[in-house]
């Protein structure tokens, strides 16, 4: 199979360059994009990219197959490429450390704006606060979020804006935090988010639903943030 | 050598998992200057994978459950080697743990009247065994590590916890003393090599999975805080109790959680026949993991394996109906079509007993002290340092550990640490000054990778030592295989000692990382082997051909291994719990 | 420098320029749909009836507000192009001075655009 790798060590001190190889794939079987980055990282131990869990729950693997953002261990060869060519890039948006490995400070910067974390400040009790679970069913397309940062790298407003826009993966957060019943910060998290960037930058490309590996939908999220914001801003 | 750049702390957690994050939480919040440091972004690490949920007797489902319940189930998981003390600690504590995830935000699934869901797991029972299955298993769907571990990470934010993310700890550094003064990490990005000193170090790495060829673990699961431990010249214990799940998926050895049996689900080989009812008359599918994992292959072995090969068996859950699958099992869903091309709710799933839980590892108190020994044979407690989670042996898993309590572990004894390492502070404990020397000797295997000039490769080896371990240290084990192999783990020691890095680059040497990991790799491996070989019984994880029979008279210990004359020792199992009459050893049966 | 960089959109918030730009399109919109009808139902356009047509106090008013409108959804719309693409990453340290000279342009056009047809409304036919 041709595979064509954006190679880059910035110790090389040369631009970055698009190397082609000619790997044998075992037979039968429709490999993963990161059995296949194993394979080359066998011949080639200099390549560098970032994996875990292999399995799509840890979103170290984010990365650029042929043009799209996902998940290499769970995106299959069939799916990558299916004309034979894989082209594997990092993700777009973010400076490259070195070949596949992106530096994600921007990313988790955006996280941690959002204020990710559950604030009550009234003294818990003694055993679990309790939630409906029609009120627990708000989460769900919220909480499983794993930080891979495919969307959040997809999204053209946040390549233009990247230290103001929040992004999908950190409003999806936001409103994860929004929804909860047990939340008692909305106002707080609201007025945090009204200026023209954080949230207002999102155009409703509709990148990030597009290649989420976890098949969420920040841009509804997006949506219900801004309802949230209209209604009480009325 | 020259001196090497420092960095200062009270307390360095190694690794970002459960464990780990539980433990930099209670420091961070009692205002000590904390780090974690870990190879990976804290969100990536192992915790997440956990499905299923963490037990815990908190009398949602059953108002009158009672921890001493989930204690005995423990103890009997244990085979009995489990630690009493410990475990009446963790099953006591443990509805206080959970409850703080709860206060912290973790998004558990809900019953009707709004508390926490359980569901039922393996090895669970209620009145002591007497009263039937239990449901005790708190969850959030089927994501909970993930829950769990993304809810710390966000709460030790909030605690405003220093964070070296993607730093590899290369070895502890020990000073004349025998104290643990911190360690020597490298910076992953920049390539820097840099002296992390504290006054308390704690182990959180997680598991060694990765010594076998197929195993549920991640791929970064590489056992490092045991082989620092090991190269520290400390002991671990119990080291040869490796768990193996009975559902990972066929070939991709992917972990399908226990929970779906909990649901409902069941086995069945390639006749259709749900089997465990003839091995586990009255718990069936949900008896001890260790249990069911031998049926599985007993089954195989039998010629009633499924597949073109008769190598794995299925899980069935169609049954269950699209709408429990979807609602109580959405992550089993997305995994089977993606690694079995099986959608659950139709056709069951090809599964196999896969490599997913070290019951072994650094032997520690209950405060989560790491433990050696004197020379009078006695436990001394190592100064300035802990281990906590999976890397530790405290030991609550004993020879098998139960579906549910490795959260409940990493929650209870990270907390545990944290409590104690504060206490300790208070009391003011200084830091430990180290020799030049001895900071040198915690980097000599990384100038060792970076002086290499010529050899074998990191990946052949690796390949060739993880094969080795999957066909000898499996399931079943046998004395000669066994004997066997230690020879030529023992070569591959050597191999390994001349390998070859050709990448010697700076930034982001991925390379480089996986020899540091080969190395504990090894450790691991060799520690498994020559401890299995030397306990002469059949215990819980631990079934061999040749010994098939439990030796209480012999063997009702722990085991000790020290790397340094690859001897093996034994250790008294504790059986003096304080608030209730400790369970005696009897016949284990589900 | 930073005034420049910070020169506000259009209210203070991001929800304001939200809701002004949505009020503003539907008020051109409004007044799109009165200029159409005008020219469907009136067979022969010349100069004097389009002064009919304008040359009412309501009409007055209500092209005036159509042009507030047009200045406001432009300068929230154009702000919002040139916050996106007048980028140190094309333009270099000296992307502030581009901004700001773009910003004045558009600033010039807009009251190019809204100054001159006001001029033109309130002087035709008669105060």
């Amino acid at each position: 199979m041709q595979i064509s790798i954006y190679r880059f060590d910035p110790d090389e001190n040369e631009a970055p360059r698009m190397e082609d190889v000619e790997l044998d794939l075992p037979e039968g079987r429709d490999l993963m994009v990161l059995d296949v980055l194993e394979l080359l990282k066998a011949k080639d131990p200099s390549i560098a990219y970032r994996r875990s869990c292999r399995e799509g729950v840890c979103g170290s693997d984010g990365i650029n197959m042929n043009g799209r953002n996902g998940l290499a261990c769970i995106t299959p060869l069939s799916e990558a490429a299916p004309r034979g060519k894989l082209t594997l890039r990092p993700l777009p948006g973010l400076p490259v450390v070195r070949d596949l490995v992106v530096d994600m400070s921007q990313f988790y910067r955006q996280y941690e704006k959002i204020t990710p974390w559950l604030v009550n400040d009234t003294p818990p009790p003694a055993q679990e606060r309790l939630q409906k679970p029609r009120d627990r069913d708000k989460l769900n397309g919220l909480y499983e979020c794993i930080l891979c940062a495919c969307c959040t790298t997809a999204c053209p407003s946040f390549w233009w804006n990247p230290d103001k826009f929040v992004g999908p993966a950190g409003l999806l957060q936001a409103y994860r935090f929004l929804a909860d019943s047990r939340d008692t910060a909305t106002a707080e998290r609201l007025a945090a988010l009204e200026d023209p960037f954080s949230v207002f930058r999102c155009r409703g490309i509709m990148n990030c639903v597009s290649v989420c590996p976890k098949g969420l939908n920040p841009t509804r999220a997006i949506g219900k943030i801004r309802t949230m914001l209209l209604s009480q801003g009325i | 050598m020259s001196r090497l750049p420092r960095l200062e702390f009270d307390g360095v957690i190694v690794g970002g998992g459960g464990a780990g994050m539980r433990a930099a939480l209670q420091l961070a919040q009692s205002g000590l200057k904390t780090a974690v440091l870990s190879k990976v972004f804290p969100t990536r690490s192992h915790t997440v994978s956990a499905q299923g949920g963490i037990t815990c007797a908190i009398g949602s489902d059953d108002p009158d459950d009672d921890w001493r319940w989930h204690m005995y189930d423990t103890v009997k998981g244990s085979d009995y080697i489990g630690d009493q003390d410990a475990i009446e600690y963790m099953c006591s504590v443990g509805p206080e743990a959970v409850y703080e995830l709860e206060h912290m935000g973790l998004p558990f699934t809900r019953t009707e009247s709004g508390r926490i869901y359980q569901r039922p797991f393996g090895g669970q029972s209620k009145d002591y065994g007497k009263g039937g299955q239990a449901s005790r298993t708190c969850a959030a769907e089927d994501r909970t590590g993930h829950a769990l571990l993304h809810t710390l990470y966000q709460n030790n934010l909030k605690a405003g916890t220093t964070f070296l993310n993607e730093w590899f700890a290369v070895d502890l550094v020990v000073n004349q003393d025998g104290a643990v003064c911190g360690l020597v990490a490298l910076e992953i990005e920049s390539g820097q090599v840099v002296f992390v000193k504290s006054k308390a170090t704690v182990l959180a790495t997680g598991g060694a999975g990765r010594i076998y060829a197929t195993t549920t673990n991640a791929l970064m699961n590489t056992g490092d805080g045991v082989g620092m431990a090991l190269r520290a010249g400390l002991p671990v214990q119990d080291i040869e109790m490796w768990q193996f799940h009975p559902t990972g998926i066929h070939q991709a050895g992917v972990l399908v959680t226990e929970g779906c049996r909990g649901e409902g689900g069941y086995l069945v080989n390639k006749d259709g026949e749900r089997f465990m009812e003839r091995y586990a008359p009255t718990a069936k599918d949900l008896a001890g993991r260790d249990v069911v994992a031998r049926s599985m292959i007993q089954e195989i072995m039998d010629g009633r394996g499924a597949g073109p090969d008769s190598d794995h068996v299925f899980l069935k859950l169609d049954h269950l109906g699209e709408e429990t699958i979807l609602k109580r099992l959405p992550g089993i869903t997305e995994l089977s079509k993606t690694f079995a091309h099986v959608n659950p709710a139709k056709d069951p799933i090809p599964v196999v007993p896969t490599c997913h839980y070290m019951m072994g590892g650094v032997p520690t108190n209950v405060h989560g002290q790491a433990l050696s020994r004197d020379s009078a044979g006695d436990d001394v407690v190592v100064s300035g340092l802990y281990a906590i989670g999976e890397v530790a042996c405290v030991s609550v898993h004993g020879a098998n550990r139960l579906g549910g309590n490795s959260l409940l572990d990493l929650v209870v004894f990270g907390r545990a640490a944290g409590i104690h390492i504060e206490d300790a502070m208070r009391q003011g404990i200084g830091h430990r000054e180290p020799a030049d020397d001895d900071v040198a000797r915690a980097s000599a295997r990384l100038t060792r990778w970076n002086a290499s000039g010529d050899g074998e490769s990191v990946a052949d080896l690796r390949r060739e030592l993880q094969r080795l371990m999957l066909v000898n240290f499996n399931v079943f084990r046998d004395g000669d295989h066994m004997r066997r192999s230690i020879s030529a783990l023992a070569e591959l020691r050597q191999r390994i000692a001349n390998a070859h890095l050709p990448d010697k680059s700076r930034v982001f040497n991925t390379a480089r990382l996986e020899a540091l990991e080969l190395d504990n790799l090894l450790e691991v491996a060799e520690a498994t082997a020559i401890v299995a070989e030397a306990r002469t019984e059949s215990r819980g994880a631990h079934a061999r051909n040749d010994y098939t029979e439990r030796d209480d008279d012999n063997w009702l210990c722990h085991s000790l291994y020290f790397a340094a004359d690859r001897s093996v020792a034994k250790r008294g199992v504790n059986f003096s719990p304080t608030t209730v009459e400790p369970f005696q050893p009897v016949a284990r049966s589900y | 420098m930073a005034l420049v960089t910070n020169v506000g959109s259009f209210g203070r918030s991001g929800l304001a320029d939200f809701v002004l730009q949505r009020v503003s399109a539907v008020v051109l919109g409004l007044y799109a749909l009165c200029i159409v009808g005008f020219f469907a139902t009136t067979p022969d356009i010349d100069h004097a009836a389009l002064v009919g047509f304008l040359d009412s106090l309501t009409m007055k008013a209500f092209t005036t507000l159509a042009l507030v409108a047009l200045a406001m959804h432009a300068w929230i719309g154009m702000w919002t192009v040139g916050t996106d693409y007048v980028r140190r990453h094309y333009f270099g340290r000296g992307h502030t001075v581009y901004l700001a000279l773009y910003q004045l342009v558009c600033v010039g056009a807009i009251f190019v655009y809204v100054l001159w047809p006001l001029s033109v409304v309130w002087t035709v036919g008669g105060p």
